[in-house]
Order: structure tokens, then sequence, then C-alpha cells
């Protein structure tokens, strides 16, 4: 038949087989295929590599902040000079020139430098805060007046980078902040055996400095922790109370429905609009203190919120209906049934949403350099209401310093809070998977 | 730091000593409800526990209440009255000028004396603030005691046999729930009105065409008259062409490779691959985006300008490409797990239907699953763009403050993110077009992140239910 078709109609090309059409396109398609994979495999082994790429140059920049160079200084205490009358009172000690001090034995370690510019350069080779540190340990052992004894101080910071081996000695003196000189000295005492690297306990015990040696995260970490108590006392209970109405009470109405938008809504509003609504009503309106965790604290409280109830609710729905048939048979209330059935067995879930919720509360800048936590503050905070910063501001405060040091002290506090963060998240997870119950 | 810590102190003090009372009054509300049925609970109304929370409800909710309001009201009421003492000449000023005044008192009663021109009057209002603010405490002090005792007692007193107790503490439980669930209604309102409110009195001062259509951005107004240079322009174009120039280069980094991980992780991998792969891409998420600013400013930034160098392109040192590569990386998990969960969504049957025709699986994906799941990935890509809009920290850190009018991602721009972090962390000037138009670039960017969500949410939302049926 088909071939009295074909010489029927001459004109008309012969169709071609499905099969030869496949066959002759299998090899570009399989090809188009094997494409296709390829990119996904490269879209997520880039996105993975950003990850390691990240924690990588994070880590190697910051991994010298949590070590700090000190020199050794023997320190002679002429009693004539602190306590000439020998009371051992300690305003009189206090009031000594420990700086002088300071200064006066590094110019007996280094008799040649005579020149003005020449002193200078030495005095810069310790930290600022070794006369206080000096002066802290007079006052603590009066004993030490009249002796002579070893005292290791500080670094100064640029000195510390040249220690570490972050500066390059073959670039020009005028191209770096490290002066010749400097680096000949740092060599001798090295010699001497008077320089070491050691754990920074510093980083961890003090607050914020202008000075990258004796700056500290303790400060902004207290910041932080104040802050967060308050945005979880708040959070939780009104999270977990929005999200049970929402789920277990609410009827099927236009509030209920405008609640839900708006919830959804204020999860993507950008965190600097709640700066804003914290600056123009917590602080403007209410007048609460500026710069303080209280505020942060509740400004974090908005912010997280939706968090919590949507991830609350989640929690909720995840309870079978029989759970909340069998108690409503035995006659509880509806009230009873929640709180007493329902919610212990949902509350590993809301916790988890908690934990993260908390996480990106610690994590966040924005919103709190609206209502001025963003001031350089030396002291470490010590309630609610005292001007403090947090750990994310502390970041973004140093990583504006010029100094090298402060890269490095800047990666270093980064360090800690994705440390803070790691932490958080593998509770949550750990919560997830210990507790949650699947039914 | 004096008074006013010591009467935080002193509030936290009065809180807690209310929780103890409240304490106090559960047990012996207990107590009670125990003895007037001398042990027969079944003869209650409502177990006993129920009447311990109704006494410490009773005893501490009015007084907590009483406690909130005044605590929240009483700073400005005294501020009020200590202005209000003060001589005329020194009142009759300006709205910024009382404010520094105010702030000279409380610089002077808190202890940190740095307030500079320190006249008799100052003193002497300081003084008389912080008298009326220890006789406030006092009297707050009194009135919630005396509100604890009488509600307390009351409370107490009306305890008995067939008192519906459970009812009462089940009413307030209910109270406390709609109150928490419509706080989320409260803040968007309080949003609107604190941003719209300085808006207006920002467009009463420049005209909300220049604001809109101006193509010159300079805030900076003049302190002195005399001061040259100095103009204050308020042409918000620039940073709105900045803003979307940095978004666009974001998108087009985050949307291919988290649109391709989420197929290849839903579609190709194996179980093992995807439960490796998904925690390191959400770690993307995890991270602070300070963090992302520390590394667009200090690694990325500086990598690309060098390499422009190298190939002879002038790259500004806070190039527009920098902020917005680093930003892309950000929202890729966002991209990914949006779409993946609209992937998931489509019907396996669509699936299995095109692999049944003899289509490859690229094949199936690209015009099968591709197509269907479109609305819902188009409604992820416009939450991300959101994102992407209302992202502070990394332009902060990484993008200049240049107010560049260029599409020229090698070049330095300025976003509204930016603009409203410099307006209002610098030395501030009260009602100052300059803090001002902070919150008019506020109200912006509040209102285009809110027409995308509302967008985007009702896209995904319509795509679901479409699947669904």
């Amino acid at each position: 038949m088909t071939e009295d078709n074909s010489t029927l109609s001459p004109n008309i090309p012969k169709r071609p087989r499905t099969i030869d059409v496949v066959r002759k396109n299998i090899n570009k398609r399989n090809a188009a295929e094997r494409r296709f994979q390829l990119y996904g495999k490269v879209a997520i082994a880039l996105a993975i590599s950003f990850v390691f790429i990240l924690f990588f140059d994070i880590i190697n920049k910051g991994k010298g902040a949590f070590v700090q160079s000190y020199i050794a200084l023997d320190i002679y205490l002429d009693e004539q000079q602190i306590d000439p009358d020998g009371t051992r009172d300690p305003a009189v000690i206090a009031d000594a020139n420990y700086f002088g001090i300071i200064r006066s034995n590094l110019r007996e370690m280094f008799p040649e430098v005579s020149s003005r510019q020449e002193r200078r350069n030495l005095y810069s080779l310790v930290s600022s805060g070794a006369s206080y540190q000096l002066a802290d340990l007079v006052r603590e052992h009066p004993e030490y007046i009249g002796n002579t004894f070893r005292l290791w101080v500080p670094a100064d910071d640029d000195i510390d980078m040249l220690i570490k081996g972050y500066i390059d000695r073959n670039i020009p003196e005028d191209d770096r902040r490290i002066k010749d000189n400097q680096i000949a000295w740092i060599d001798k005492l090295n010699e001497e055996g008077r320089v070491k690297t050691q754990f920074n306990t510093t980083f961890f015990t003090a607050g914020d400095s202008r000075d990258a040696e004796l700056a500290g995260i303790l400060g902004a970490l207290s910041g932080s922790f104040f802050t967060l108590i308050v945005t979880l006392l708040l959070s939780f209970p009104i999270g977990v109370a929005a999200a049970i109405y929402l789920e277990e009470f609410a009827p099927q109405n236009r509030l209920t429905d405008i609640i839900e938008v708006n919830i959804n809504n204020l999860a993507a509003v950008p965190s600097i609009v709640f700066g804003l609504l914290g600056l123009a009503v917590f602080i403007n309106f209410f007048a609460l203190p500026r710069s303080a965790p209280l505020v942060g604290g509740l400004v974090l409280t908005l912010m997280t919120l939706p968090t919590i109830i949507i991830s609350s609710r989640a929690a909720l729905k995840s309870v079978p209906p029989a759970i909340r048939e069998a108690a409503i048979g035995l006659g509880a209330s509806k009230m009873q049934m929640v709180f007493n059935h329902v919610l212990p067995l949902a509350l590993p879930g809301m916790l988890t949403g908690t934990i993260i919720g908390m996480a990106q509360a610690l994590g966040e800048t924005a919103p709190l350099l609206m209502i001025g936590m963003v001031a350089f503050i030396v002291d470490v905070p010590s309630s609610f209401t005292d001007p403090s910063t947090v750990l994310p501001v502390q970041i973004f405060l140093w990583a504006d310093s010029p100094e090298r040091a402060f890269v490095e002290k800047t990666s270093g506090a980064i360090m800690v809070l994705l440390a803070f963060l790691i932490t958080m998240n593998a509770v949550a997870v750990f919560i997830r998977k210990k507790l949650e119950r699947r039914w | 730091m004096s008074v006013v810590m010591g009467e935080f102190m002193g509030s936290t003090g009065l809180l807690l000593c209310l929780l103890v009372i409240g304490f106090i009054a559960y047990q012996l509300g207990i107590r009670r409800a125990s003895a007037l049925v001398s042990g027969r609970i079944s003869q209650l109304h409502s177990l006993p526990h129920y009447h311990g929370y109704f006494s410490a409800l009773a005893a501490i909710g009015p007084a907590m209440i009483v406690l909130a309001i005044w605590l929240s009201l009483h700073e400005s009421i005294i501020m009020n009255m200590v202005v209000g003492n003060l001589p005329e000449t020194m009142t009759n000023k300006t709205d910024g000028e009382i404010k520094l005044l105010i702030n000279d008192i409380r610089n002077l009663v808190n202890g940190n004396v740095i307030a500079t021109n320190l006249t008799p009057e100052i003193q002497q209002a300081a003084k008389l603030y912080s008298d009326h603010r220890s006789t406030s405490f006092q009297l707050l002090t009194f009135v919630t005691f005396a509100i604890t005792l009488l509600c307390g007692l009351s409370g107490y007193m009306s305890l008995s046999k067939e008192k519906r107790a459970r009812n009462a503490v089940e009413r307030f439980m209910m109270f406390f729930l709609i109150a928490s669930s419509t706080l989320a209604i409260f803040t968007t309102v309080g949003i609107v009105f604190s941003v719209l409110y300085e808006s207006i009195s920002f467009f009463g001062k420049v005209p909300f065409t220049e604001f809109v259509f101006g193509t010159q951005w300079s805030p900076q107004t003049a302190l002195r008259a005399d001061q040259v240079g100095s103009s204050g322009a308020f042409g918000a174009i620039p940073l709105f062409v900045g803003t979307l120039l940095i978004s666009f280069i974001a998108l087009t980094v985050a949307v291919p490779i988290g649109l391709l991980s989420a197929v290849y992780l839903s579609e190709y991998a194996t179980e093992k691959t995807r439960s490796i792969a998904k925690p390191l891409l959400e770690i993307l998420a995890g991270i602070p985006t300070v963090v992302y600013g520390f590394f667009a400013a200090l690694t990325v930034a500086p990598m690309i300008r060098n390499f422009g160098t190298s190939i002879g392109l002038d790259v500004a040192s806070e190039s527009a490409l920098a902020a917005g590569l680093v930003m892309g990386v950000m929202i890729i998990p966002f991209v990914s797990s949006l779409s993946d969960d609209v992937i998931n969504a489509v019907p396996q049957s669509m699936r299995d239907g095109a692999l049944a025709l003899g289509a490859t699986q690229s094949e199936t994906i690209r015009k099968v699953v591709f197509p269907a799941a479109l609305p819902g990935i188009v409604g992820g890509i416009l939450l991300a763009a959101s994102r992407a809009i209302g992202e502070t920290m990394i332009v902060v850190m990484a993008a200049g403050l240049a107010a560049n009018l260029t599409l020229n991602p090698l070049d330095a721009v300025t976003t509204v993110t930016v603009q409203i972090v410099t307006l209002l962390t610098g030395d501030q000037e009260f009602d100052s077009a300059k803090t001002l138009a902070a919150f008019a670039l506020g109200l912006m960017l509040f209102l285009t992140t809110l027409v995308l969500n509302v967008i985007a949410l009702h896209i995904v939302r319509r795509y679901r239910e479409e699947l669904e049926v």
C-alpha cells in the first residue's frame, strides 16, 4: 500500500519515521541532558565554594586576633619616685608617673637613641595601656616597690603586626607604618628573648578601645546578652500566644485575615524600617534612653515576632487532631486542651523556631544603628539601660578602622559571632531531631 | 547614670516585688479554695489552682497595667513640666533648640557632665527634673502597692465554692492571646505612622516632585546662613537607580545559581548529596549581613579593583559590583529554598507523563516542570528582589556615599538604605530636612518592599491553589 501511495503522489516527500528522528537527535538531546546536569552541579559547587571562601577568608584574617605580642620590660620601681614618704597610701601610689617609668625604662634599654623623633618611635613600641597595667600591678602588689621585676606589656598594634609577620620588611620605609629602627629594636629584643606571643585575654575581657591591642569584645558581648534577654522575654510568650490564637481559636473572619497578611508582610519588611519605627516610637515618643539594650531588645522583638509566630504555628499544626479530640472528649475546656495537651507537644518545635529567631536577632545590625547603638562605648554595660553596643555593631565599627590590627580584631569578632550562631543553630537542630515527635 | 539607673533598678525591683506578691497570692488562693470545701475538691466549680491564678491575677494584673502606663508616660510629662517652668526667654525657641536644652538637663541629671553652657536656670531645671522624678517614683510605688492590696484583697475575698474562677482566668488568657496576635497589626500601623508623619513634614520642606524626580542628591544643608556649598538637594533618583543597579547585579548572581541548584537538588541529587548540600547552602542564609559587608569591603572590592586595574579598567574602590556580587551570594539560599518549594509542589504525575512520552529528564524539567512552577518561581524572585532592595549592611560597608547617577557597575553608587543610615547616624540636627529625608526614604523603601511582597505572596498563593486543585 505504501509503495502505491508514493507512486501515486511522487511530489509529496516521504514522511520520516519517528524512530529515525529520535535516533538522529538522541545524541544532541543526551548532550543537552548532560550539559543541564553540569549546570546544576556547577551552581551548587559555586554556592558551596562561596561558603568555604568566606569562612577561609575570615579565619585567615582573624586567627591572629586571639594571640597578642608582649614585650618584656625589666622595671625598677624607685620608691623615691612612687611613694617618697613610704606611706603605701593607694592614692599616692596611683598618682605616680608610671608613664614616665615605662619611657625611661625603654630609654635605658636603648641608650643610643637620642633624637626626639627616634625617642617617639621607641616609646611607641609598647602599648599606651602599659602604664595603666603597671599602675594596677603596683596598686595590687605594693611590695614590688623598691624592687626590680620583669613585666610583660602588650606591644603596640603596629609592632604586634610586625611580630606576627604581617608587615613586609622589603617595601620602602616610607610606605609602611613601621620604621627601620623600630624593626631593628624589635629584632634585638627578640634575640634577648624579650618578645613573646601568647593567648590574647584582653580580647575577651576588655571593652572597646581606640588602640587595637587594648580593644576587646566583652562590652559588645554583654550588650548583645542584655539585648537578647529582652528580646527573648518579650518575643517568646507573645509569639507563642499569637500562634496559639491564630491556630487554635481564631474564627475565619476579616480580622484574622488582616492579622495573617500583616504577619507575612512584617516577615519581609527590611530590618532597617524596624529601626526607623524604634527611633520614632520608643526614643522620640516614649523618651526611652538612646543606645540602650532595652530599646534594642524591643526593636528586635518586633522584628523576630513573625519568625517565631510562623514556626510556632507550624509546630501547632503538626500536632494531630486526635489529641485535641481526646482532651475535649474527656471534658477539658478548649483552653485546657490547648495549654495542657497541645502546647506541651508543640513546644519543641516552638523552641526550635525561637532559637532560630534569636540567632537572627543576634546577627542583626541595621535597626540597632538607627536607635543609636553605634556610639563608641568603652565601659562594659551592666544593665538594660546602660549605653551599649552589640557584637555585630562592634564588627561594623571596627571594620571602619583603617589599621591592619583592627582588620584582625574585626575578623576575630566575626569568628566569635559565627561561633555563637553555629552553636545556636546546632542546638535548634538537636532539639528538632531529639525532642520533636513525628506522628 | 545615677538617677535614671537607680530608677530603672527601682522599677525592676518593683516588678520583682509584684511577681513575688503574685506567687504568694497564688498559693493563698489555692489554700483558700481547698479550705472552702474542706479538701473535697469535687465540690468546687473550678479546680483549686484556678482559684490561685485568679487571686494572683487580681492582685498584680491591674497594678502591672498602671505600672506600664506610668513608666511609659512619666518621662515626657515631667520634661514638659520642667520646660514649662523655665523662664520665657529660654523656651520661645525652635523645637530643635528646646530638644538640645532637654538633652543638657538630662546629661546634667545623669551625671555625664559634658553639657556646655550650664546656666543657673539649667542647673535649677535639672534639680527640678530629678526632684519630680523621685516624687513621681515614690508616688508610683505607693499607687502600685495600694492597687495591689485593694484588688488582691477583693479578689481573694470573692473566692467561693461556686466561684467561676476557671472561666475568669480563661477569659483573661483569651484576652492575652488576642492582644498578642493583634500586635502584628499595631507594628504595621506603627511603622506606617512613624514614617508617614515625619515624611509629611519633610514634604512640607521639600516638594514631593523634587524628591521623586530630582536627579541631584546632596543632603548637607547649610548650618549657618553664610555657608557655601551646602545647598541641600533632595532628588532621590540617583539613590533609586543605585539601589536598582546593585539589586540587579545581586539578582543576576543569585537567580541562576539559586534556581539551578534548586533544580539539581530536587530533581537529580541523591538523598545523600541533598542532605549534605542543602544545609551547606542554608549556612549562607544564616551568616549575618555585617559579615558579608566586611567580606565585600575588604576582600571582594579590592580584588575587583586589582583585577580591573590589571586589564586597564578604572574601578572605583567602592564599586557597585562588589556590593552586588556579595549581596547576590547572600540571597542564593533565599532563591534556592523558595524555588525548591515550588518545584516540589509540581505534581509527580506531570513529570511521569512527560517521561512516559520519551522526554529526557532535562526536557521534562525545562518544558514541563519549569513552566508549571514559573509563577511560584517569579514570586520567589520578587521576594528576593525585595530582600535585595532592603538590604542595608552590605551596601553601607561596601557601596559608597557618592550619589552618582550611573549604570556603570564599576562606579561607586549609593542606595536608599545607605542614605538612611548615614542621615540618621551622623551628628543629628533635629527636625532638619536632612533627618526627615531619612524617614521619607524609609517610607519609599517600606512601600516598595510592601508592594513587592504583596504581589509575590499573592502569586505564590494562587500558584499553590492552582496546583492543588
